[in-house]
């Protein structure tokens, strides 16, 4: 199963991502994001732990990623994987621990301005979960 | 097709009649061949902003519109400020990103040979801020002066002179900014951010004077035919795209958003408790912008007092900065009467015509400076405010071309060499932050700016002064 997927915006980044769970795709949406960054090897020399709630399942994956704008423009932080998640789904909480580098040593794609609600959405298909979210850079 | 729904009124003027929930029609202010290639998207844009509480006259469409989030971008409504609403999506993420114009006493001749060695020098001392920080330091009590206190505060401290203060819209300081209304996270995001051109459509330009078309306005600028002149556009950096998704978030939490056509259309009336809040840290994002050219500003002045030591009388001044994501209270006539509203601009310039308190006094007969960007590598243009803009448009005018090629479209297609090597060729010299960078912000993934100034300037929602060739760009 592919995790994410660049569509055509004309002025910013759009994207899906998929996931079998609903845990999945919240991780997938994050690995999309860390390709927007930066598409090559990050080193693991720093990890931060990331604790979010949200008030529905489209606001939590908004304050989700936005942790990582918050830790990119405040730590100069370049996150790059999920060392571990937790998707508390009944109360919306996410808990997860990520890895990466520092940006100066890497020559970093793109700068994000914040996360939207444009188009955004996250629904199951069938047997699995889709989501769509449109960057502002 | 929304589209189809278009009505001619007349030249470059169209209707997009009112329907379902909209309180008043669009206004599409477009030319026939740009109509043919209008995103339906962004026409849906015009509906929504048209459903708001308190919309007045009709939900605008700017020569220069594409898709944005809540509002297109190029999209200009006012509110009644009894029954009106603020919205952050009709301000926009990077709040106040904004152009400054500089003027020199150099002359194209002066400059040319020595391109490569400006694009060098400036690149190294702007820095974009990408993830490397500023080489300005500030501590979080002082940050708190810059967004309260704005340009002023920032030239006591040396940086600027106090006649730059002048030249700049609002006085380079938006009255009722609270530092207390912006978040922790929001000071934490900006507070190594001053100083920094930021990346996106973000840049610094070397450019001259190539073309006068206004003789008279021209020379209250104090523009003149082959004059260098520096563009800086750039905005509030993290602290202002935090501030705007710090209020979606609690304005979903006090009013909800079910019964809003766009989520990023999220609002509160403009005299409850978080319409005023979210307007006093809009207010200090602002001036974090305009302290943000300043500081650039200054180091503009050095770096180019070292490239050209033999130019002892080397002056650089302010022509004008002018706030492209804005929410702003101004009077205009509606129905006859002068009313105050709450104008927001989502990519829009303000225009306001001669005799305007609000305008420089050295400009005040004239109108405003209305400075329009192109795209890296081709033409900006200075134009003047008119009174048909405070009876058309509420006081405004497109900002920039408008793209209408995707980033990753534009990245397939493009390729950044060629374009660095294209543009050397044309005698433009250009130092970016990445290859990726030249690509999505090519001139060919944006509109003509040619055209979108022809039609502000045929409808007389500004007027056309200069037109400015860029030498040297560095981009974020």
């Amino acid at each position: 199963m592919k995790k994410f997927q660049f569509l055509e915006h004309t002025a910013d980044i759009k994207f899906r991502a998929f996931g079998k769970t609903l845990s999945d795709l919240y991780k997938n949406n994050a690995l999309a994001l860390f390709e927007v960054f930066y598409d090559k090897n990050v080193k693991g020399k720093e990890n931060y732990n990331i604790n979010v709630k949200g008030k529905d399942y489209e606001s939590l994956l908004y304050n989700f990623l936005e942790e990582f704008l918050f830790l990119f423009d405040s730590k100069n932080f370049l996150p790059s994987k999920i060392i571990s998640f937790k998707l508390d789904e009944k109360k919306l909480k996410i808990t997860a621990e990520v890895s990466g580098d520092q940006i100066k040593n890497y020559n970093v794609n793109t700068h994000v301005k914040a996360v939207t609600y444009n188009e955004m959405f996250i629904k199951k298909q069938r047997s699995s979960w889709i989501s769509q979210v449109v960057l502002d850079i | 097709m929304i589209k189809e729904k278009l009505k001619k009124i007349e030249e470059n003027v169209y209707e997009l009649p009112k329907e379902e929930n909209m309180l008043v029609p669009g206004r599409i202010f477009f030319s026939k061949k740009m109509i043919e290639t209008i995103e339906e998207d962004s026409l849906k844009q015009v509906q929504n902003v048209a459903k708001l509480p308190g919309i007045l006259k009709y939900s605008i469409g700017l020569p220069d519109m594409h898709v944005g989030y809540g509002f297109p971008i190029g999209g200009v409504a006012a509110f009644d400020l009894d029954q009106g609403v603020i919205t952050p999506g009709g301000v926009g993420y990077d709040i106040d990103c904004s152009v400054r114009l500089l003027k020199t006493n150099l002359k194209k001749e002066d400059i040319t040979k020595d391109n490569e060695k400006i694009a060098k020098a400036l690149f190294k001392k702007i820095p974009s801020g990408l993830g490397k920080g500023s080489r300005f330091n500030i501590s979080r009590q002082e940050l708190k002066k810059v967004l309260e206190k704005g340009v002023n505060y920032i030239i006591e401290k040396g940086y600027g002179k106090k006649e730059d203060l002048l030249y700049l819209e609002e006085g380079g300081c938006i009255p009722g900014a609270e530092a207390s209304k912006v978040s922790s996270k929001a000071i934490k995001r900006g507070i190594g951010q001053l100083g920094t051109l930021g990346s996106g459509n973000h840049f610094l330009e070397v450019g001259y004077v190539e073309e006068i078309y206004n003789k008279e306005v021209a020379s209250v600028f104090g523009l003149e035919k082959n004059q260098v002149t520096i563009l800086i556009h750039c905005g509030s950096r993290g602290l202002g795209h935090q501030i705007a998704s710090d209020y979606i978030k609690l304005m979903e939490e006090e009013y909800g958003f079910k019964n809003l056509p766009d989520r990023e259309l999220i609002n509160a009336p403009i005299k409850s408790r978080l319409g005023r809040d979210y307007y006093s840290a809009m207010a200090a994002a602002a001036n974090f912008a305009f302290v943000n050219k300043q500081i650039i500003t200054h180091w503009i002045r050095e770096e180019m007092k070292e490239l050209f030591p033999e130019k002892k009388d080397l002056e650089i001044k302010v022509v004008y900065e002018v706030c492209h994501n804005i929410a702003k209270f101004e009077k205009y006539n509606i129905d006859g009467k002068e009313k105050t509203v709450c104008v927001h601009r989502k990519g829009a310039t303000r225009s306001l015509g001669p005799g305007r308190i609000e305008i420089p006094e050295a400009y005040r007969a004239v109108g405003q400076p209305v400075l329009i960007p192109g795209t890296m590598g081709t033409a900006s243009y200075v134009l003047v405010g008119t009174k048909k803009a405070e009876e058309l448009t509420f006081g405004s005018t497109v900002h920039g071309a408008g793209r209408v090629m995707s980033r990753s479209s534009a990245l397939r297609n493009i390729r950044g060499e060629k374009i660095k090597k294209d543009l050397k060729n044309k005698g433009i010299e250009i130092e970016a932050g990445s290859w990726k960078s030249f690509s999505e912000e090519s001139p060919n993934a944006y509109k003509d700016i040619d055209e979108v100034v022809k039609v502000v300037d045929e409808l007389g929602i500004s007027k056309k002064v200069a037109k400015l060739i860029p030498l040297v760009v560095i981009k974020g």
